[in-house]
């Protein structure tokens, strides 16, 4: 591993210390030097107390994923030191508060750096408010990993801009103290450092909720109502913080069976509308979910997935509404399923989402979770590229087109069609005049209960889906075109699969990776292709059940032949991914094997963070063995008969 | 790329210049049983637009689920007949949209009253331009005759065989208590009455809930159409009521037995409506200001300096 440019930050404390919005900071620091970050947010579901950590993955090369090894924690609370002492790598620091009491025999493992800093002492003495420690503590970062502290004075000027002179004063003062404190006490005895590389291009820091928004900005969504829900809620406070400059209308209702109605009732109008929720909120929409593809009114919903059932984890990530959004709602309807699994992605799919959804006058669902939206890329500049983004309304009738009609009743809102599409008038133009219904009803959307009407209007409805397939992103390969392992995964796993499936091709061995963006309709055929290149297959998810497995079997009847899955509230590591690869590579004899990621016992880890297996022994060994995994694999314990459909393979 | 200034045309609006009961009529056969009171509050929505002189593109009519949600059905009228309970939310993203056409909501007791009732509650504090008509028949028809939240304390039904113990829903006291700002109550049977309170519920600035008194002459044997006729009377035959007096508005929406009161129990004019004090929609409509994002008339690239 490199020393230089190539190391994870991590800060933890109490919700309500900051450790966000500074780690933030940094990290914004970090890319105007021309690094990659990728930040990690991490917190509980409460205001103030618990514990909380930001972690700031950084490279010079660009990153999709978080890493398993900490090379300097800064710890603003006991807790934060008990926590994450074993993710820290050989040579490793903590910097902390020399007035912090802590239990030194859980902490301090002999090749970590202890450094204790008067981060109190000097926020209150040049800045005045011991608030400030965290800025003390990223000075001290800045000082023992050598990096240029004008960028971080740039952005502590931008962030305090509006404060004034006095508050950006004291807290520049206060980080370079911390920043001089480190340089002089420590940075000798440090060996990770931080260099910025000069002449970078200019960069952005962004997570997935952020870049979806430009996309359904840029697609002409001007309306969007929600309901708050974690992970969520970010959607519509994005789209609200724009609505003066950009002219968007957003709406906080009463609850989310109103959020997802309003956006139907805006659609029908003619806006391209947007409804944002949670796992927990969706419940709640699908009945109305149904009325949209009964009506066919275009629609775009995001579930930003969190740990579940009900309530579940609130602040943690999951990939477990899969199943449930691609069949929510009684009876059948069309339906479209997007998964990014990267901020560039995400971009494409807020576009993308309206367009579909208009083709073929549907909802149109994204998935997102907790870790997506939440976490930080850092992106080229063009990879928001907005001259790529198209508004295709699909099928309108214009104006003229209505005028040439005879009179009022001429137009048919269900008309029967090839392509299941039928043209759609808005209403107010007075040969625009027509009723639809969540009754099955005939062309001109009278309520009926004729079986010919029915099975036409079915049959037309669901030839959406097939006409949709044409437009939507098939599963992309990364990766040598034929290797000796293929990862599958979907949405959010990518960034992790997709650095393992780097490291472990650059050590050497064979892998490469199938990912789905475009979960639904299912690409049936770009998947039997793939598969038919496949030597051993291993399908990666976050959930209990292994929805995405069960989805590919469903429609294509073949079987990934291992399957990896989680489901603790944390997002696999890169680490996690390549340990999990090589365990299932040294199963394979066990047919359709699945490995189920297991929480360490006595860890010491409240957290359920997988820790290097090597760290308890003080023999740190980065990439190799990290991530805990169950041995005792489920497919041979009673369970196994309902989710591991091992006695009826071999057919 | 398609028409992308695809939109309702309001310079449409003026091309009938006049409307007739005939305007509206439609050959479709309705599900009603022969007396229903559903018939006669047809008759007075129609005779509400003719006196509106409103096109059938001019107005967009929600409905839920019901014997009752039905109506849009029967009338030549752009209309969405949504699912039971939803009306309200639909009708008001509707209106934010396009809040140059006349947006009515058509709902039953079960459906406005009941299941609705979250969304009723909401959009009374809201305050959309929304018309809102309830035909409370106090029974579930279209199930065939289980209890309402109307039925009165010990209606005897298939689901409350032996009287239902809640107390009836008082819509009118309950948009005093949300601050609706129009309010009044019909009878199916009068129609001319009901179609005055369409009109002025359809004029009035904000949300105006019509509640109409209907029998239900298959299910409901106790809320009969004489039962009715026998207690209800109208506020304007009060000497000196004021609809616009908040105490005196309370005492009556308080009001049911023996005596009935129908007519504009409460009217706040000065009340500004949601779309009023949304400052975009001051512009044009939400659908009108879209054109310039479906032309993509707009500095998206500056988007990207705040994440630099």
């Amino acid at each position: 591993m490199s020393r230089t440019n190539d190391m994870t930050i991590k800060l933890g404390g109490e919700a309500g210390q900051g450790v966000e919005s500074s780690g933030a900071g940094f990290l914004k620091a970090m890319v105007r030097g021309g690094l990659y970050c990728y930040g990690l947010q991490d917190y509980q579901s409460r205001i103030r107390g618990g514990h909380n950590y930001y972690q700031i993955r950084v490279s010079s090369k660009p990153l999709f994923s978080w890493s398993s090894d900490v090379h300097v924690l800064m710890a603003f609370d006991d807790e934060s030191l008990y926590a994450h002492p074993q993710e820290i790598v050989p040579g490793g620091a903590i910097i902390f508060d020399e007035g912090l009491k802590y239990d030194k025999s859980r902490v301090e493992a002999g090749h970590t750096k202890m450094m204790p800093v008067p981060l109190y002492k000097l926020a209150l003495e040049i800045g005045g408010d011991k608030v400030m420690a965290n800025t003390v503590a990223l000075g001290v970062t800045s000082g023992i990993t050598g990096y240029d502290f004008e960028k971080m004075a740039d952005v502590i000027r931008q962030n305090f801009r509006r404060k004034g002179e006095k508050v950006i004063a004291a807290n520049l003062g206060v980080a370079e103290a911390g920043y001089r404190y480190g340089l002089d006490n420590f940075a000798a005895d440090f060996e990770f450092k931080l260099e910025a590389i000069p002449n970078a291009p200019k960069r952005m820091a962004l997570h997935a909720h952020q870049a979806f928004c430009m996309g359904a900005l840029a697609a002409g969504c001007r309306f969007n109502s929600a309901y708050p829900m974690t992970p969520g809620t970010s959607v519509i406070e994005w789209m609200t913080a724009k609505a003066n400059k950009f002219d968007v209308l957003t709406k906080q209702t009463e609850d989310e069976l109103s959020a997802i109605l309003m956006a139907i009732g805006a659609a029908q109008a003619g806006m391209r509308a947007l409804t944002n929720t949670s796992g927990g909120g969706f419940s709640l929409m699908v009945e109305a979910l149904g009325l949209a593809g009964m009506t066919e009114i275009p629609l775009v919903i995001v579930d930003a997935q969190r740990g579940g059932p009900s309530t579940g984890l609130p602040t943690k990530t999951e990939q477990s509404d899969l199943a449930f959004v691609t069949s929510a709602g009684h009876g059948e309807f069309p339906r479209a399923v997007l998964a990014p699994g990267s901020v560039q992605e995400a971009f494409e799919a807020g576009w993308r989402a309206f367009n579909l959804a208009e083709k073929y006058q549907m909802p149109v669902l994204v998935l997102t979770d907790m870790m997506l939206s939440t976490s930080i890329e850092t992106l080229d500049l063009e990879q928001i590229d907005f001259s790529k983004v198209e508004i295709d309304r699909g099928d309108m009738v214009s104006n003229a087109e209505l005028d040439a009609l005879a009179d009022s009743w001429a137009y048919k809102r269900h008309a029967v069609t090839d392509s299941g599409v039928s043209p759609r008038a808005l209403p107010g133009h007075p040969n625009s005049v027509y009723i639809t219904t969540g009754d099955e009803h005939s062309p001109d959307g009278l309520i009926t209960e004729d079986p010919a009407t029915r099975v036409a209007q079915m049959e037309k409805r669901m030839r959406k889906m097939e006409s949709a397939l044409a437009t939507t992103i098939k599963p992309l390969l990364y990766g040598p075109t034929e290797a000796d392992v293929t990862v599958i995964g979907w949405g959010s796993t990518y960034g992790a699969i997709r650095q393992a499936v780097d490291a472990m091709n650059t050590a050497g061995e064979s892998v490469n990776f199938l990912h789905y963006v475009d979960v639904w309709p299912f690409p049936v055929q770009e998947t039997e292709e793939a598969f038919a290149k496949m030597k051993f297959s291993i399908c990666i998810e976050q959930n209990f059940t292994g929805q995405f497995a069960r989805l590919l079997r469903a429609e294509t009847g073949l079987r990934a032949n291992a399957q990896v899955l989680r489901y603790d509230g944390h997002p696999y590591t890169e680490e996690d991914a390549v340990a999990f690869i090589r365990r299932a590579v040294a199963e394979k004899d066990k047919p359709y094997n699945v490995i189920r990621y297991q929480v360490p016992v006595n860890s010491g880890n409240r957290q359920g963070y997988a820790p290097s297996n090597g760290h308890s022994n003080g023999a740190h060994s980065s990439g190799t063995s990290q991530g805990q995994i169950n041995n005792n694999n489920l497919s041979t314990n009673s369970t196994a008969s309902l989710y591991d459909l091992k006695e009826e393979v071999k057919a | 790329m398609t028409d992308t200034a695809i939109r309702p045309d309001s310079s449409g609006l003026t091309l009938m210049t006049k409307v007739d009961m005939k305007t509206f009529q439609t050959t479709e056969k309705s599900t009603w049983c022969a007396g229903c009171g559903d018939f006669g509050i047809l008759a007075s929505i129609k005779q509400a637009l003719v006196g509106l002189n409103l096109a059938p593109h001019q107005v967009m009519f929600f409905s839920g689920i019901g014997c009752g949600s039905k109506l849009p059905h029967y009338m030549h009228v752009s209309a969405l007949n949504t699912i039971h309970g939803r009306a309200l939310p639909v009708a008001t993203g509707f209106k934010l949209a396009n809040h140059n056409m006349k947006v009515v909501a058509i709902t039953g007791d079960g459906d406005g009253y009941g299941i609705g009732m979250g969304h009723l509650a909401h959009t009374m504090r809201r305050n959309p331009d929304i018309t809102h008509i309830v035909e409370n028949n106090q029974v579930y028809g279209l199930t065939k005759g289980q209890y309402s939240p109307t039925s009165g304390h010990g209606y005897i039904s298939t689901t409350s065989p032996e009287g239902s113990i809640e107390v009836s829903v008082n819509p009118l006291a309950l948009g005093m208590a949300m601050g609706a700002s129009f309010l009044a109550r019909s009878f199916s049977s009068d129609p001319k009455h009901l179609a005055s309170m369409i009109m002025k519920a359809m004029t009035h600035k904000g949300y105006a809930l019509v509640d109409v008194l209907q029998p239900c002459v298959t299910y409901n044997h106790v809320n009969t159409n004489e039962w009715y006729k026998s207690r209800v009377y109208k506020v304007e035959d009060l000497p000196n009521y004021d609809p616009t007096n908040r105490q005196m508005a309370y005492e009556r929406a308080q009001e049911w037995g023996d005596r009935i009161p129908m007519g504009v129990i409460y009217a706040d004019t000065d009340r500004p409506t949601y779309e009023d004090q949304v400052p975009l929609l001051q512009r044009g409509t939400l659908l009108e200001l879209s054109e310039k994002a479906m032309r993509k008339d707009y500095d998206y690239e500056s988007l990207k300096n705040e994440y630099m």
